[in-house]
């Protein structure tokens, strides 16, 4: 399992719910300790060689794990590992091929749920309605669209609600939000409008960096919504996140 | 920290110092502006609503759109790879049947050009149909400045291209100029000419506009069009636009040059259909533009229209250095504005807040690749890399990828800035040590006490997060990572 950097430190939450779907499913779980960081701030912004660094640290924890998959809790650092890792190691032939074989076992959670382990049901249930938010690299390079949107179909008692133009990006971006960042919540408000004519209390997505930047600019100035990871909903224990 | 200052004056002054630091002003001022009116706004979010909803409607009329794509892309690579050949050969075409072919390095090579043929012929008219490589070089600007003594009108014939030149002002779209204009403001553009006040009702603004140009059609000595594809096979010319006025303007005037980018050349006729089939769908959604004009060289003997002469300019301006290298696939474009429509970054800020002829993703990649650094050094920065300018590319280019590395040639040219510079190299020493990265977040827990309150940072902190923090809640650490709860038994 690989927990990203943010998620490990911001969202600790997110990581244990992570850890109890999947041994409810039957899974061994493992956790390299020595893992960080894909990498993908650096490279986002330009600085190839020091993500190089951070990718060739994350090769070196995740060979070294005995596991057939590294499951993953955001589509965008899956992304990293599993489709931008062979760009970073352009030119270093030994490297780009370990990155390509490691990169082909690396899972984003709902992809890991849904097309490898085969699950469409978890029993999970919580009330409320809820829009969902799928990540651009999830969507674009991961093509991991349908996959969460089944398994919150499936949450007894959510209301799982379409909204405008949700194809949108939220406008986080990494370094994108706080260089550009006008536009950056410009972005977000639009997100925030659609969310608000959906008529949902509550958002979900299967990033948590989407989440924190629409709950950022939620809590300045948004109605009160509920913002969770998928795997908090799939996660839920007598209707209630734990 | 507080002051007596309304928070929101506040606000807007400490702005203005954030963001990427640019000598000249940078996207985040232009687009800051175009944040605040709100009619530009919701114009460019109707606009762009309503092409990309047609453009996905003609997609899906064309089954073969992913293999067009392909094909696209591997005609376009192969020409790239075989670029002087291509060219030579157009060249020959169009001198076979008459026409003069002209390379030009740079715009001013294209203005002494037209500025010399303008004086031979003793012309006082020029018509122009819409032509990106012209804005590009900044064409009428130019001939009016170094050939002042010709005293030359230069009229745009593209109705919004016409309002922006009556307007004093840029396109801001590659397809729809006027994008950013309301009816209101067009009919005070239109009202000026015609010295009287026109309401500002569509259809009027419409006729006027129409008599208005008929005249200078038939007026006009020299006709300038761009090119949208040349086909070095037969040596034509092929245009295409939707108000007809490409026609008139490539044949009715005495002289007409075809001002284009090398790199708009392809090999043979039959790649036109690939490339006319996905134009219009990508553009504007129609299935064809509504006018494809084909141009095979000046008047022939016997033949009862068309210029007596014929120019094709071969412009450069900085298209050959990206030939070989890891940006080549931007030349690949076929101006469509699919990019554009799609960008959530653009459907803010619409196109002036790029600064540059180009705008949208397409733009934040050629310019500061044709222009260099200094003026659209934040470009690449304008995008927040969501992929969705690559996936709508008719023509496949990875724009988003492109962007990663412009990115990366600012970094190795050592042009990011200082503060990032330490920055990340602190983010990959941290990073690369799972020791240094626990200790790292030990001290952000000690260190945020004094500024979280209910679990997360509320207001504006100054400093590197002051770009987040002024518009936006940032969640506190938590007291205990992952790593921690999963040694302790989960
Ligand atoms: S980059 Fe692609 S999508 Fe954008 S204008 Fe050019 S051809 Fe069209």
């Amino acid at each position: 399992m690989f927990i990203p950097c943010y998620v490990d430190l911001v969202y600790p939450e997110v990581g244990v719910s992570v850890v109890r779907v999947l041994r409810r499913l039957g899974v061994e779980v493992t956790y390299p300790e020595g893992q960080t960081c894909c990498g993908q701030p650096a490279f986002n912004s330009g600085f190839f060689e020091e993500a190089r660094t951070v990718a060739r640290h994350f090769l070196d924890v995740f060979e070294s794990e005995e596991c057939d998959y590294v499951v993953c809790p955001s589509g965008s650092c899956a992304t990293m590992a599993s489709h931008y890792y062979p760009l970073v190691f352009e030119g270093l032939a030994g490297e780009r091929a370990r990155s390509e074989a490691l990169g082909a076992r690396v899972r984003e959670f709902s992809d890991f749920l849904v097309n490898v382990l085969g699950v469409r049901e978890l029993g999970a249930r919580h009330a409320g309605k809820a829009v969902f938010h799928c990540g651009c690299h999830q969507r674009r390079e991961l093509g991991v669209l349908e996959e969460p949107r089944e398994l919150l179909r499936d949450v007894e008692g959510l209301d799982l609600l379409e909204w405008r133009n949700e194809e949108l990006c939220c406008g986080f971006g990494g370094t994108f939000s706080v260089k550009m960042p006008d536009v950056s919540t410009a972005m977000a408000d639009e997100k925030i409008r659609a969310l608000e004519e959906s008529g949902a209390d509550t958002l979900i997505s299967g990033d948590s960096s989407c989440l924190m930047h629409l709950e950022g600019r939620l809590q300045r100035t948004g109605p009160a919504t509920r913002v969770y990871h998928l795997a908090q909903i799939l996660d839920t224990e007598d209707g209630e996140v734990v | 920290m507080e002051t007596g200052k309304p928070a929101r004056s506040r606000d807007t002054l400490d702005r203005r110092h954030e963001g990427i630091e640019s000598k000249v002003e940078g996207f985040n001022d232009r687009a800051r502006r175009a944040l605040e009116d709100e009619f530009l706004h919701e114009s460019v979010a109707r606009f762009t609503k309503k092409s990309v909803a047609s453009r996905q409607a003609a997609l899906e009329r064309l089954p073969e759109a992913p293999e067009l794509r392909e094909t696209a892309y591997r005609i376009k690579q192969e020409t790239m790879a075989n670029l002087d050949r291509y060219l030579e050969q157009l060249a020959g075409a169009v001198e076979e049947r008459g026409g003069k072919v002209f390379f030009a390095s740079d715009g001013e090579e294209v203005v002494n050009y037209v500025g010399e043929l303008a004086r031979r012929r003793g012309s006082k008219v020029v018509t122009k149909s819409k032509s990106m490589a012209t804005e590009e070089i900044e064409l009428n600007r130019r001939l009016e400045e170094s050939y002042g003594e010709l005293g030359l009108e230069i009229i745009e014939t593209d109705l919004g291209e016409w309002i922006a030149q009556l307007a004093g002002d840029h396109p801001s779209h590659i397809v729809a100029p006027i994008v950013h204009m309301n009816r209101h403001q067009i009919a005070d553009v239109l009202s000026g000419v015609a010295g009287e006040a026109l309401p500002p009702n569509v259809e009027d603004l419409l006729q006027f506009a129409r008599k208005r140009l008929r005249e200078k059609f038939l007026a006009a000595d020299i006709g300038i069009t761009g090119v949208n594809f040349g086909v070095a096979e037969t040596g034509t010319i092929c245009t295409v636009t939707n108000e007809g006025n490409g026609r008139l303007v490539s044949s009715v005037p005495p002289v007409h040059v075809a001002v284009m980018g090398i790199e708009k050349v392809i090999p043979k006729l039959e790649d036109l259909s690939v490339f006319t089939r996905i134009l219009g769908r990508s553009s504007t959604g129609q299935d064809l533009s509504v006018y494809t004009n084909l141009v095979t060289g000046p008047r022939q003997e016997g033949e009862l229209d068309g210029p007596e002469e014929f120019h094709l300019i071969l412009m450069d301006n900085g298209r050959s250095d990206l030939l070989g290298t890891e940006f080549e696939e931007a030349l690949y474009c076929i101006r469509c504005g699919a990019c554009l429509n799609v960008c959530p970054v653009y459907r803010q800020t619409g196109g002036h807040a790029y600064g540059s002829t180009y705008s949208g993703p397409i733009g934040a990649v050629i310019t500061p690749l044709l222009k260099g650094n200094e003026e659209a050094k934040d470009l690449p920065h304008a995008s927040s890399l969501c992929g969705a300018c690559t996936e709508a590319c008719p023509v496949g280019i990875p724009l988003h990828e492109l962007l990663l590395k412009l990115r990366n040639r600012q970094v190795d040219e050592g042009l990011a800035g200082k503060g990032q510079s330490v920055a990340f190299k602190g983010f990959e020493n941290t990073m690369k040590s799972p020791a240094l990265y626990k200790i790292s977040g030990k001290v952000g827990r000690m260190a945020q006490k004094p500024l979280v309150k209910d679990g997360k940072i509320g207001r504006k902190l100054p400093g590197p997060l002051a770009g987040w923090t002024g518009t936006r809640d940032l969640p506190a650490l938590a007291k205990k990572p992952f790593r921690e709860l999963w040694r302790e038994g989960i």
